[in-house]
């Protein structure tokens, strides 16, 4: 077994763990930006682009800051991080908000902003602009998460090392339905150079499923 | 890694509905662009390049024939129109049965069946048509495709990156044959978005020239057959034979400043198809006529050591045809290298880019080996695809 | 003049997602691009959304943005004169 998933993160309406453990709890939360923005308030990152992306964008940074955290960039080359991410919605929740803006031809007024945002793989830009990742990236669409075909594409991006390690998961949002599982897959070599070094879980669809769940 | 040969192919775009055609169209100099006035589309005049919709109904009706479908035309979206004409006409040209358990099918879009969006759509079809996967497994049932699709999603270099998965998924031996398709339709939608960044050209785009102001937008289709098994292909055998993809992350919509990025992506596929600059006949590259855009791709030309190298942009011709685009320009790019010709890169007078890049100005007639096709998209992302005579 | 500037300080925070600075951070003259509030070519688009949307002023060529969009006061002695 070649590769490793040493950390891991899972975001639905109301939680967000790492790890299998809490890092934030809400409940009561009525809209997705009222969850997501006091948390990454708490996160104090001091990156106000934050606040120009979409909800998708928003969700799927989020996500990823919390599992790279782990990562320990000396030992790697940026050049070949790479980030593989699917979802079912596609960016269809900002689709609809550019598609308001154009509905009434005598308020017709489509934003830059919004557009930009109507394509689901502008998270993956997001998060490789934050961290510097330049390697392999993919968006991948189905209709609910599989592990599989995350899983085919991260696999031999490693078998034919194109990649040294990756990040992947799935990222939906829809209005304020959310369901994440952000992964970060590293190789077993790294893992085992002796430190204090997060999970050590095999990375393989068997254990996607497992995390997801 | 196996070798993957392409075995039949087909475009969907203004300029016809066979690779044919189009190629045809290229090579006589004809540009399908051209300004259009349907306010159901902008609310002013605007260059595109469309479709023809009588056509596509036509062959439409012949399809559905063909393939015993008891379904009617008015059952199908625009797009997905374009797809199964295009995939009907490539496999087609290949003795297989797609149904197989060793066939892989993917299938790039960027936005789908957006048009149903708009309020008169929505009482037509099943809002859940809007979904990709939904309109993917309308595809895949129509032929009998056995596995789940893989859908790519990503922007402008969605085609090229579904071409380069099914070769590195045949490569690898997951599958034996792969039906590669991809498309995207011209709607207020996008025409509105790329307005609103003002990066829409008045007249038909211009890549690279001195007096490039900006895009023309398009619509089309594409489908590419990869298969391991070259007994399946005619005489003229092109393989692919290196791929990559990259990610400038310096902006959401505007490209890398230094071209670096793309540069890397272009020499990874060259490494892994072994090839050195002087073996690349020519690049087809993504050109399309934004002042950004052209000039990052002149320094990662230079960056990747073929400034040398012929390059052309077909943009000129279709248009950014968005999840299409680099389908349908690897297919032309392929039949280029296959009738060892440069195809004149359609809007070009003088050079404006900062490198001393050769953009091809005429039709010419070469012996070479390879091309190159390359991509850049929103979200700062760049697809790099190495096809070579076998 | 001082309330059309404190109204565009606060339609050009909503217009560019601006989340964390308030109209107080703002200076009238302080450069919009470049260093202070940092925009890009994304916020420059949008300007010219917000002058047409807000104040029904087009502005046909987007290079005339760099005079106009050069501080909130430039915007706000460009609204005044048209």
């Amino acid at each position: 077994m070649s590769h490793i998933i040493s950390s891991y993160s899972r975001i639905t309406p109301g939680s967000i763990t790492v790890n299998g453990q809490s890092e934030y709890d809400d409940e009561n939360f009525i809209t997705f930006a009222e969850f997501i923005k006091p948390f990454f308030k708490r996160l104090d990152l001091g990156y106000p682009k934050f606040y120009k992306m979409d909800a998708l964008s928003k969700l799927g940074f989020v996500a990823a800051e919390l599992v790279l955290r782990q990562v320990n960039y000396d030992l790697y080359d940026k050049d070949r991080a790479g980030i593989v991410l699917a979802n079912r919605s596609s960016s269809l929740d900002t689709d609809l908000v550019h598609q308001q803006s154009i509905s009434n031809r005598s308020q017709y007024f489509p934003s830059p902003s919004v557009f930009v945002y109507t394509l689901p793989n502008i998270m993956i830009g997001e998060i490789c602009i934050r961290h510097q990742l330049k390697g392999e990236n993919a968006f991948l669409i189905s209709e609910k998460f599989e592990s599989r075909i995350l899983f085919d594409y991260v696999n031999e991006l490693f078998m034919h090392n194109r990649i040294d390690f990756c990040l992947t998961g799935w990222v939906d949002l829809m209005k304020d339905k959310f369901d994440v599982l952000m992964i970060l897959v590293e190789p077993v070599r790294i893992v085992n150079s002796g430190e204090e070094h997060g999970l050590t879980l095999p990375f393989s669809a068997t254990t996607m499923d497992e995390l997801y769940k | 890694m196996r070798p993957v040969y392409i075995a039949g192919d087909n475009i969907i775009s203004s300029l016809g509905i066979t690779t044919y055609d189009n190629v045809a169209a290229l090579k006589g100099g004809h540009v399908g662009i051209r300004v259009t006035s349907n306010p159901r589309l902008f609310p002013t005049p605007v260059p595109l390049s469309l479709v023809d919709s009588a056509l596509l109904e036509d062959q439409f009706r012949k399809v559905l024939k063909l393939n015993n479908k008891s379904e009617v035309s008015s059952e199908f979206t625009r797009l997905e129109k374009f797809l199964i004409i295009s995939v009907h006409e490539a496999v087609s040209q290949v003795q297989v049965d797609v149904k197989d358990r060793r066939t892989l099918f993917v299938l790039s879009t960027t936005k789908g069946n957006i048009d149903l969006l708009e309020e008169k759509q929505k009482t037509v079809f099943n809002p859940q048509r809007i979904y990709l996967w939904e309109m993917a497994r309308i595809i895949a049932d129509f032929f009998g495709f056995s596995n789940l699709p893989v859908i790519i999603s990503n922007a402008c270099i969605s085609g090229i990156m579904a071409l380069m998965t099914a070769y590195r998924y045949l490569g690898a031996g997951m599958y034996d044959l792969a039906v590669v398709t991809g498309g995207d339709i011209l709607s207020e939608f996008v025409i509105s978005g790329f307005q609103s960044f003002q990066s829409i050209s008045p007249t038909p785009c211009r890549p690279y020239d001195a007096g490039r102001d900006g895009l023309s937008l398009g619509e089309g289709a594409g489908t590419m057959i990869l298969t391991t098994d070259k007994d399946r292909c005619d005489e003229m055998v092109v393989k692919i034979t290196g791929a990559a993809t990259s990610n400038d992350a310096n902006h959401i919509s505007g490209p890398s400043r230094t071209g670096e990025e793309l540069g890397f992506a272009i020499r990874n596929a060259m490494k892994e198809a072994d090839l050195s600059p002087d073996k690349i006949g020519f690049i087809n590259a993504h050109g399309t006529a934004t002042p950004f855009n052209d000039e990052m791709e002149s320094k990662a030309i230079v960056h990747a050591g073929l400034v040398e190298v012929p390059v052309n942009s077909f943009k000129g011709f279709w248009g950014h045809t968005l999840g299409a685009a680099g389908l349908i320009e690897s297919i032309a790019s392929v039949h280029a290298l296959k009738e060892q010709v440069l195809i004149r890169s359609a809007g070009f007078k003088s050079l404006g880019v900062p490198e001393p890049i050769h953009v091809i100005e005429f039709n010419e007639e070469k012996s070479f080996m390879s091309c190159l096709k390359s991509a850049s998209g929103f979200g700062g992302c760049n697809a790099v695809i190495v096809f070579e005579k076998d | 003049m001082e309330e059309l500037i404190e109204k565009l300080k606060k339609e050009v925070i909503e217009q560019l997602n601006l989340e964390d600075i308030s109209p107080e951070d703002i200076e009238a003259d302080s450069p919009l691009f470049g260093e202070g509030l940092g925009l890009d070519s994304i916020d420059a688009l949008e300007l010219i959304v917000l002058l047409e949307k807000n104040y029904g002023l087009k502005i046909e060529d987007p290079k005339d943005g760099k005079k106009i969009f050069h501080s909130i006061r430039t915007m706000a002695e460009y609204i005044t004169e048209h």
